[in-house]
């Protein structure tokens, strides 16, 4: 079997590069955690790898800006490896500060360098915790999310991840050429609720909770033009097993994360050589 | 030429975060103001260009899409719009400022050489009309700290580019020869060494048999060696204790309460799969065949008083290196937390106490802010508002860690090298071990300034992973946490046996200026010290530069059994270990305990429907029993992906849980999981301190065993918080308390892993005279174990024809109940110790396991009702439930509906039984106290029926969410 190597790249301060791994390697992948001072000095390369996952965390505390120093290590250290990856047409994903950094060093939505988007405060102005249902955009020509037919139910944690804008225009670019991959979802029946199946009713505008930082347009996720390049706020490594659910006791299953792995290492097997 | 530059970073007009300043300023009393605006302010010193500025703020200080930058030299005036005024906050000189640290760290890599220093700042554009007196009580009382911060009102001047004062660094001698009582307690006083007069001599004479004088190094590393922080010399001592009891009293000498009482029941229960107690940095218990799980619980309470952000984090970062120190990875963290009423009038507090609101909001800021940062789920705590705690708020932190068996080495050998990982040392922190031993004044604020430490959770993570690293490595012999007492604790404790040898000049400082005294004791925090074989060296370093960590070598453990400090090859001290350890004299304190003479107010039991029914919503509306989802939710939770029962459950998210499971990342492959949970109820220790005891063991073994933990298999911990020891009233209190500590850690069989204690939580108002103890306050936590982490039970009503039981009897003890103190009354009737509590414990956790329970919840504060409203909320689902039914052994009084209701007898579970499991299940509890009490409904109303049989009173459900819920923001959540 060709396991699709994954590189799980560890900053300074990044801490659910674990369960990013056990994702990894429940979708059959082969991850492997890399610190940046390895890429920096040279011990690894990227292009050794099919996938690369950028995972949730405080890199370096957050300090000057969620994921902006980070940012500055992949535009200014890496750019190139980097570069060449994504052109290529493997797969990245960045999750939660992962996402802010692929945003701030401008490779969501692409091309880098320009940032025309952020992830900023919430819009109650601070940190929360909770689950969210996520709707994956069939329309989207990301990786991750392509032929997703069930809604994703996980957790979001942190305190700047409300999608915002430069201007309206990138928006609607980012409509139109179907780089939105998953909004967050409000179904209002709770009967229905507890049903993952995409087809169930949402009622307009999330709202919060449902949108719990106030993303505009529910925005949870984005991928860059070719799709390859994928990030989201909210956290489905923390939803692969289904004893994570939070109402398991209840016998509510379904909603699992593992899907967007799945998805994305199955794109990164077309590399392995 | 070098120049300071201001570099402002304001948010564009079209952002509108929320004004979460304003609710806080109103509560100062201050009406004028409209509207606050934050902004971040950066001092950068040195030779820069315009365009480096320029580069400065688009590539690290500015975000395009929300943010503008505008910058110019620092004393240049800047100006605002009228009626806006600033105030503007900035660390004191000296004070960690990771912003800043970073900036300097990428200018460098960005080509902008000329950066010399730089510092980061908070502005606040104040807008509407406000006195500067008004402006000065903003800054002073919200946004800025003493301590560690200044402010002023307009443009801050900065101490960038500003020379540090120099000082000749040398140990200084303190001739103690010849000295009276009366001098070396003055002297103790003045040094803040917090010792006693036997101490003082015991110091007195062993330097004049080694015939000369102390050094400064010296006396301080014997103060904070034999500090009650950190020798427990309360626990330690000999107590000669006399209890009253129905006007017979009875005297016994007890000779050291943490082992009659604490260590000894341990040893009795002789669990095998406790691996190490109370001897290590935390208690270590087996949980697979090859993964050991450790557990300690600490407390921070006198910092987080004067400094709460800082206080508390540090408090979290403290008790997660005690879980390093013992090798392990931290899993989980826990926080119980007590304050001062958030609504305490401004005016009722004694000078230099902060307001509770200030408190609380930094306090829980402080553990949101380490925890979530570290990457370890906050799981499981308590918040507590109690008038007695205004004063002396309490700090609670916990943390679980996992390891693989074996991979925690014994201790340092001769030949090993000292070295000091992580953070660099400053001047935070001194004296915390001695300061945590005092009671506090107004002035202690000033006096011990430097006893708050400052916490960096993203340094410590990357220390964590470094030693993770060097453990599965195998490369260090010991290893120790810098906590309380720093290096002089770390080190001196590690070199016990073995003497050691520390060069002072070695330790790597923030800034210069230090004496030796002053490094040797600073609690700078993020720094562990490992012992390292010196063949290992090297591969340690290269460890440590991968994952970006300081790494200095201070010294070598030795063969002599001495303590040798050197400063520039000048020997700064040279005792024992024999004496630094062995040498404080034994203390001996006096216990007096009388049983307490309360009135019960029995009238509160002739209530009728419409009064049993406010008291049912009052207390579901109560601080201490509301939902605390508001402060739940910004801590993250799900980290590490282990959290398999999370704090709050049920068809909506919402509803209470009784504990965590988690279920370890690192034992991917099985399915065993852990428990959580905590028993706290200092009202009952107002009346009795060992029912209190009893009672807290007995709810943190129901909240694990309720959600499916094994009761043969539970750990616990003590966490004492309680006044002055030497007071024969607090003394005789922590003796009752012990006794319960080991009378309910017997009767379960749940011993006692590890403990702390923290004393002299008292507060000396200098203004009143008033001597303020805090309520006796012990936390039990528990850690069970479970086999399946599938076969959990959660407190949520579930769907399906179903019944509700209720397991145990409920007996008229309403002393310190919610029922009573919400009729301003505390009673005298107080909880024990239930006889068939283990069995009903070993029941519950069988009917679990074969699945016959659908929902369990503990039965605690606000008792049955209080309960039964819980578990209808978290489902939906309604209940109708006749007192008459309940089991009450016996216990018989004409009207008992009120203590039916709202008694919190211990040992008492509420289940749901399917109608076609309620065979099996009753076939099961057998002849425990237990009773079908009422029906699941689906209608979403809670009716009961009185012991009489007639219809008591209802509630609807959405009369329950809104006096549990009602006071959160943006009202209920729902299920997606």
């Amino acid at each position: 079997m060709n396991h699709p190597r994954v590189m799980i790249l560890h900053a300074p301060g990044t801490n659910r590069d674990r369960e990013a791994a056990a994702a990894c390697k429940q979708a059959s992948g082969d991850p492997e955690i890399v610190h940046i001072n390895q890429l920096l000095a040279g011990e690894c390369e990227l292009a050794a790898f099919q996938m690369l996952l950028l995972p949730g965390g405080f890199s370096y505390g957050d300090d000057l800006g969620a994921g902006r120093l980070w940012a500055s290590d992949l535009f200014h250290s890496f750019h190139e490896q980097l570069d060449a990856f994504v052109e290529v047409g493997k797969p990245v994903i960045g999750i939660c500060n992962g996402f802010q950094a692929l945003v701030k060093a401008g490779y969501l939505p692409g091309p880098a360098p320009e940032q025309v988007v952020t992830l900023t405060n919430n819009k109650r102005g601070h940190f929360e915790c909770r689950w969210v249902r996520l709707r994956p955009n069939a329309e989207s020509q990301c990786v991750f999310t392509r032929g997703l037919d069930e809604d994703i139910y996980c957790p979001v944690a942190h305190g700047e991840g409300r999608f915002a804008v430069l201007d309206p225009a990138v928006l609607s670019t980012l409509h139109t050429q179907g780089q939105v991959a998953l909004n967050y979802v409000h179904v209002a029946d709770a009967a229905q609720a507890a049903d993952m199946a995409a087809a169930v009713p949402a009622c307009g505008n999330a709202g919060y909770p449902a949108n719990p930082n106030g993303s505009m347009d529910d925005i949870a996720g984005i991928c860059n033009a070719a799709g390859n390049v994928f990030g989201l706020m909210p956290h489905p490594e923390d939803h692969i097993w289904a004893e994570q659910h939070p109402r398991y006791a209840r016998g509510e299953r379904g909603g699992l994360g593992i899907t967007l792995f799945e998805n994305g290492i199955r794109a990164a097997k077309a590399f392995v050589g | 030429m070098n120049q300071v530059y201001r570099i402002e970073v304001a948010l564009l007009p079209k952002e509108n975060p929320p004004d979460l300043l304003l609710s806080d300023i109103r509560s100062l009393g201050i009406a004028g103001v409209q509207h606050v605006q934050q902004s971040a302010l950066y001092f950068c010193y040195g030779q820069l260009t315009p365009q480096e500025i320029e580069l400065l703020c688009n590539e690290l200080l500015v975000d395009p899409i929300t943010q503008t930058a505008t910058w110019g030299l620092a004393d240049e005036p800047v100006s605002d719009a009228s009626g806006v005024q600033r105030i503007e906050v900035g660390y004191l000189q000296g004070v960690t400022d990771s912003v800043a640290d970073n900036l300097m760290k990428r200018a460098a890599r960005l080509g902008v050489s000329g950066l010399i220093e730089a510092g980061s700042a908070q502005c606040y554009r104040i807008q509407g009309s406000v006195s500067a007196t008004d402006l000065d009580t903003i800054a002073h009382r919200l946004l800025s700290n003493d301590i560690i911060q200044h402010y002023e009102l307009g443009q801050l001047e900065s101490h960038v580019g500003k020379p540090l004062a120099s000082h000749v660094i040398a140990a200084e001698e303190v001739p103690l020869a010849g000295l009276n009582n009366d001098e070396l307690l003055t002297l103790s006083i003045k040094r803040l060494l917090s010792l006693d007069l036997a101490e003082m001599k015991a110091v007195q004479a062993y330097f004049e048999a080694e015939g000369r004088a102390p050094t400064d190094v010296e006396l301080e590393s014997i103060a904070q060696t034999w500090s009650e922080h950190c020798g427990h010399k309360t626990f330690k001592g000999m107590v000669d204790y006399s209890e009253t009891i129905d006007g017979e009293t009875t005297h016994e000498l007890i000779d050291s309460l943490i082992r009659t009482y604490l260590q000894v029941p341990t040893q009795t229960i002789a669990a095998p799969w406790v691996l190490s107690a109370f001897v290590d940095n935390a208690g270590i218990m087996a949980f697979t065949d090859d993964y050991d799980v450790s557990f300690k619980a600490e407390t921070h309470n006198h910092p987080s008083a004067l400094e709460p952000f800082g206080g508390a984090n540090t408090g979290v970062g403290g008790v997660v290196r005690d879980i390093m120190g013992v090798s392990a990875r931290p899993i989980a963290n826990t926080d119980v937390l007590c304050f001062g009423p958030l609504d305490t009038p401004m005016d009722d507090l004694a000078a230099g106490v902060l307001h509770p609101r200030r408190i609380y909001s930094g306090v829980v800021g402080g553990v949101e802010d380490y925890g979530n940062k570290m990457g370890i789920p906050t799981v499981n705590g308590a918040i507590v508002f109690e008038p007695g705690y205004t004063a002396n708020p309490l700090v609670y932190c916990g943390c679980i860690g996992m390891a693989p068996r074996g991979s925690h080495p014994d201790g340092a050998r001769p030949g090993d090298l000292v070295v000091v990982l992580g953070g660099r040392t400053g001047r935070d922190g001194l004296h915390g071990a001695t300061f945590s031993s005092i009671e506090l004044t107004d002035e202690t604020g000033v006096t011990s300034g430097g006893a708050v430490q400052i916490g960096n959770p993203v340094t410590e993570k990357m220390v964590l992973d470094a030693i993770l690293v060097a453990r599965d490595e195998k490369l260090y012999s010991g290893i120790t946490d810098c906590g309380a007492g720093g290096l002089s604790s770390a080190v001196s404790e590690m070199g016990e046996d073995t003497g050691v040898a520390v060069r002072l000049e070695m330790v790597p400082l923030k800034y210069a200026g230090l004496q030796p005294w002053e490094i040797w004791l600073s609690e700078a925090q993020e720094r562990m010290v490992l012992a390292v074989p010196p063949e290992n060296e090297a591969r340690v370093r290269a460890i440590c530069e991968r994952y970006s960590v300081e790494m200095t070598i201070i010294g070598t453990f030795s063969n002599d059994a001495r303590l040798h400090l050197s400063y520039d090859d000048e020997t700064v001290a040279d005792v024992s270990m024999a004496f630094l350890h062995k040498g404080t004299p034994r203390r001996h304190l006096v216990g007096e305990w009388a049983d307490p003479k309360g009135a019960e107010p029995i009238e509160l039991w002739e209530a009728k429907g419409s009064a049993l029914r406010e008291a049912l919503l009052g207390i579901l509306a109560h601080p201490n029993v509301r939902s605390k989802e508001d402060v739940v939710r910004l801590y993250d939770h799900e980290v590490q992906g282990g959290t398999v029962v999370k704090p709050f459950v049920g068809l909506t998210n919402d509803g209470p849980a009784d504990a965590a499971v988690l279920k370890p990342l690192e034992v991917e492959d099985s399915r065993r999981g852990l428990a959580v949970g905590c028993g706290f109820n200092p009202q009952y220790g107002l009346i009795d301190p060992y029912a209190m005891a009893v009672s807290a063991i007995d709810e943190a073994v129901r909240n694990v065993v309720s959600v499916g933990a094994d009761p043969d298999c539970i750990a616990i911990l003590d966490n004492f918080c309680w006044g002055n020891p030497t007071k024969p009233d607090r003394m005789g209190g922590l003796v009752r308390a012990c006794k319960g500590c080991r009378d309910g850690a017997l009767h379960y069989a749940t011993p006692f892993v590890s403990g702390k204690d923290s004393l002299n939580n008292e507060y000396q108002d200098n203004v009143s005279g008033q001597q303020v103890a805090i309520p006796p306050s012990l936390l039990i936590s528990s850690l069970g174990q479970l086999d399946d982490v599938t076969q959990t039970c959660t407190s949520d009503l579930k769907d399906g024809a179903s019944h509700l039981y209720l397991v145990g009897a409920t007996l008229p003890e309403l002393g310190g109940s919610y029922y009573y103190r919400l009729n301003g009354e505390l009673g005298a009737s107080v909880p024990g110790l239930v006889k068939e509590g283990p069995a009903i414990a070993k029941a519950i956790h069988n009917a679990i396991q074969k699945g016959l329970l659908l929902a369990c919840h503990d039965c605690s504060e606000g008792g049955l009702a209080v309960a039964a409203a819980e578990m209808a909320l978290g489902g939906g689902r309604g209940l109708s439930i006749h007192l008459a039914d309940v089991c009450t052994a016996g216990a018989e009084v004409e009207t008992k509906d009120a203590w039916l209701l709202y008694s919190e007898s211990n040992a008492r579970y509420v289940v749901q039984v399917a109608d076609d499991r309620a065979n099996e299940f009753e076939a099961l509890i057998g002849e425990l106290p237990c009773a079908r009490i009422g029906v699941v409904e689906d209608e979403p109303r809670l009716s009961f029926g009185s012991a009489s049989g007639d219809e008591l009173f209802s509630v609807t459900l959405m009369e329950v969410r809104q006096a549990w819920r009602g006071h959160l923001q943006g009202g209920g959540e729902c299920a997606e």
